[in-house]
């Protein structure tokens, strides 16, 4: 069996800070990570492969500062990294992401084995989309299970898989046929540790590096800002609120009579609502 | 969908933008995509409409709704139903191999009535079919997606500009699909407000075949399983939500946030570290990566107010912060503050509470 995980190397999000006067991001210095959401896929697949065997092959698209992700993967045991790396690629929206890590997946297949199952994560921290996954699928003509929670079952021979998606009010138990897309949900799973072994590897393993041209990328006009249908026009900070909150004096009145006095104040109609819910409760 | 970490484009490319490509021209009005599920109609898509109006206005072009479903009373319901949300018309693929969502099937329906009445603006909701469906459809039309938007607008030109929140909502960016139709957009529940509800007799439905066979649809749902009742919360559309914070201490206090959702009839919430914890579950969530609410009155109990959790509380008309730090961030955007001890506030606030709403009751004990 071969799997191919699709990983992201995103900013930490939690450290971005945005510069107060010229509203641009202040990105020296951020730390990289995995993208978290992708964590859950990376184990989903190694689950599967302790089960039934086979290789898990990580890719990701991105600057040749990405490779430390992919090291960091080898690190949990996968068998093989691929850095998808070419400045084509910049600027990249998710139809021309998905164009081009369809390429790459298509040549991980010939090169490598066709893979039965790609997972994705469930979005990234950064482009927020979930749609990187939906689009692969798309364009692979691979059938898709977005939101998967579980996979219950999976039947080599015959070609299928069952597997538990979170949808509106309640889980789809699904099952479709191999291969196909599954973008993993948060919390699905914890990533492993990997062994020492796994480390050392890690350090010296070898990441495959393909340019568009070694992934077989047919048109270039199609990736990157030049393939991207939509463009960022502006960028700006959240526009703060006019006014601060109104603080409550503590030292006068009991302070949740007058919260409450607050509440109502500004929210006259609150109180007969309130009293209604409250009765109905 | 554009990915916020590509740097705004040179204002040049978007100002010498190209004319539209010929055969998209004839591509007009604004549709909103209907989502049922199981019988039910998200409101996210009533929600849609109401935004859908405003752009349908601007443009001066019709408003369409798009239902997709089973065959009979649910779908047939669902498009009368959309009138009274603001639709000028509505289009309907009505077929029972449609009665629940799969994607193969549902992607197939929304592409060919896409192709075929060729719609300027197609906007759906950013729910797990939504996106689903948005990110398999934009890809095989080979056009723009917007994902999470947060406002929408049109250009005096014409264009939809669609602002969302990128690097963790710590920055917004507008949008363009320039170059191609229809221009679609993903919206998150609860972000747009709900239009009033007019009653209208329905007007001109458009029907569409979905032209497949069970045969040709690879994937089968084998069960469905509801979540428990236990486990299902009206959070994302409750009138009133008391939230609690890592400021709480222990999971026991958490109980102090629920006793005064209690009394107030109101759901109750947190942020991210308590389900991180598991002091909470996972649906409670507020916030970027998980529910966005817009109540009447929000109390937020020690929360910090970090970016992450405001955008998705922004949409609450009055948002009171109980925080024994005066400089919280979360006083930046509060209408109401308390610097106080919240462990020993909540108490005293339900007491309050009760006492106010049903003078009678006064002697009872929080359950
Ligand atoms: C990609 C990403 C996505 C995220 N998504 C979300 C999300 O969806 N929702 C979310 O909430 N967070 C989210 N976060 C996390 C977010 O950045 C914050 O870390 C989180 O909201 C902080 O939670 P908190 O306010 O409960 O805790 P803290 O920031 O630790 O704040 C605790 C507050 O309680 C106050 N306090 C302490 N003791 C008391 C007391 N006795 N009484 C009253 N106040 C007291 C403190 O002054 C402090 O302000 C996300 C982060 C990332 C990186
Ligand atoms: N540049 C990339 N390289 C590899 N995988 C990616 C890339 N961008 C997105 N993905 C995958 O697609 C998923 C959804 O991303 P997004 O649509 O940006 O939310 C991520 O969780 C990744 O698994």
């Amino acid at each position: 069996m071969h799997i191919i995980v699709c990983i992201k190397q995103v900013p930490d999000s939690a450290q971005i800070r945005v510069h107060p006067v010229t509203n641009t991001i202040m990105r020296q210095g951020v730390p990289t990570i995995i993208n978290p959401y992708d964590l859950f896929a990376l184990e989903a697949a190694l689950a599967l492969r302790d089960r039934f065997g086979g290789t898990v092959t990580v890719l990701t698209m991105g600057p040749p500062s990405a490779e430390d992700s992919l090291r960091k993967a080898l690190t949990f045991g996968i068998d093989r990294a691929v850095l998808l790396t070419d400045r084509f690629f910049a600027g990249a929206d998710t139809l021309a992401t998905t164009y081009a890590l369809a390429a790459a997946i298509r040549k991980i297949g010939e090169t490598f084995g066709a893979p039965d199952i790609v997972f994705t994560g469930k979005q990234t921290i950064d482009g927020d989309t979930a749609q990187v996954g939906p689009g692969i699928a798309k364009r692979l003509g691979l059938l898709q299970l977005t939101y998967v929670a579980k996979i219950n079952t999976l039947d080599l021979e015959a070609g299928t898989i069952e597997a538990e998606r979170r949808s509106e009010g309640g889980v789809q138990v699904l099952q479709t046929r191999l291969p196909c897309l599954v973008t993993m949900l948060e919390a699905s799973n914890e990533i492993r540790r990997g062994g020492m072994a796994d480390a050392l590897r890690a350090a010296r393993a070898e990441i495959v590096k393909w340019s568009a041209q070694d992934a077989g990328v047919a048109d270039i006009a199609k990736c990157g800002l030049r393939g991207s249908p939509t463009i960022v026009k502006r960028v700006f900070a959240p526009p703060p609120r006019a006014e601060k909150a109104t603080m409550v004096d503590i030292a006068g009145q009991p302070p949740a009579d007058a919260l409450i006095a607050h509440i109502f104040q500004r929210a006259p109609k609150l109180e007969a609502e309130l009293a209604a819910l409250a009765r109905g409760y | 969908m554009s990915e916020p970490t590509k740097a705004p484009a040179p204002s040049g490319r978007a100002a010498t933008k190209k004319e539209l490509p010929e055969h998209f021209k004839s591509y007009r009005h604004v549709w909103v995509f209907v989502e049922q599920e199981r019988g039910q109609v998200h409101p996210v898509s009533w929600e849609l409409m109401g935004a859908g109006r405003k752009l349908a206005d601007k443009l001066k072009v019709d408003l369409a709704a798009v239902v997709i479903g089973p065959q009979g009373e649910v779908s047939r319901q669902a498009a009368a139903e959309a009138f009274c949300y603001g639709a000028d018309l509505a289009y309907v693929v009505a077929d029972d191999l449609l009665a629940d969502y799969r994607n193969e099937a549902y992607t197939k329906a929304l592409t060919d009535i896409v192709n075929t009445f060729k719609p300027e603006i197609l906007l759906l909701g950013a729910t797990t079919l939504g996106r689903d469906l948005a990110g398999s459809v934009a890809t095989t039309l080979l056009t723009g997606l917007t994902a999470d938007c947060t406002e929408l607008d049109v250009d005096p030109d014409g264009s939809l500009a669609a602002t969302r929140p990128t690097f963790g909502g710590s920055l917004l960016c507008t949008i363009y699909t320039l170059n191609y139709r229809p221009q679609m957009a993903t919206v998150r529940p609860r972000v747009m407000p709900m239009p009033e509800r007019v009653a209208r007799d329905p007007g001109r439905i458009v029907t569409h075949p979905l032209g497949l066979v069970e045969d040709d649809i690879v994937t089968k749902i084998r069960a469905f399983l509801p979540d428990r009742d236990s486990a299902k919360s009206n959070l994302a559309y409750a009138d009133v939500v008391v939230a609690g914070g890592l400021g709480l201490g222990s999971p026991e206090n958490f109980q102090l946030v629920r006793q005064l959702a209690a009394v107030l009839g109101a759901d109750y919430g947190c942020s991210r570290p308590l389900v991180q914890k598991g002091w909470v579950t996972s649906d409670r969530q507020i916030g970027q990566t998980g529910k966005t609410i817009r109540p009447k009155l929000y109390i937020a109990a020690g929360i910090s107010g970090a970016i992450q959790h405001r955008v998705g509380v922004d949409g609450a008309d009055l948002i009171v912060a109980i925080n024994t730090d005066k400089n919280a961030p979360i006083f930046d955007f509060a209408h109401v503050g308390i610097v106080t001890d919240a462990i020993r506030f909540l108490p005293a606030l339900t007491e309050a509470f009760r006492a106010r709403l049903s003078p009678h009751s006064r002697d009872r004990i929080a359950s």
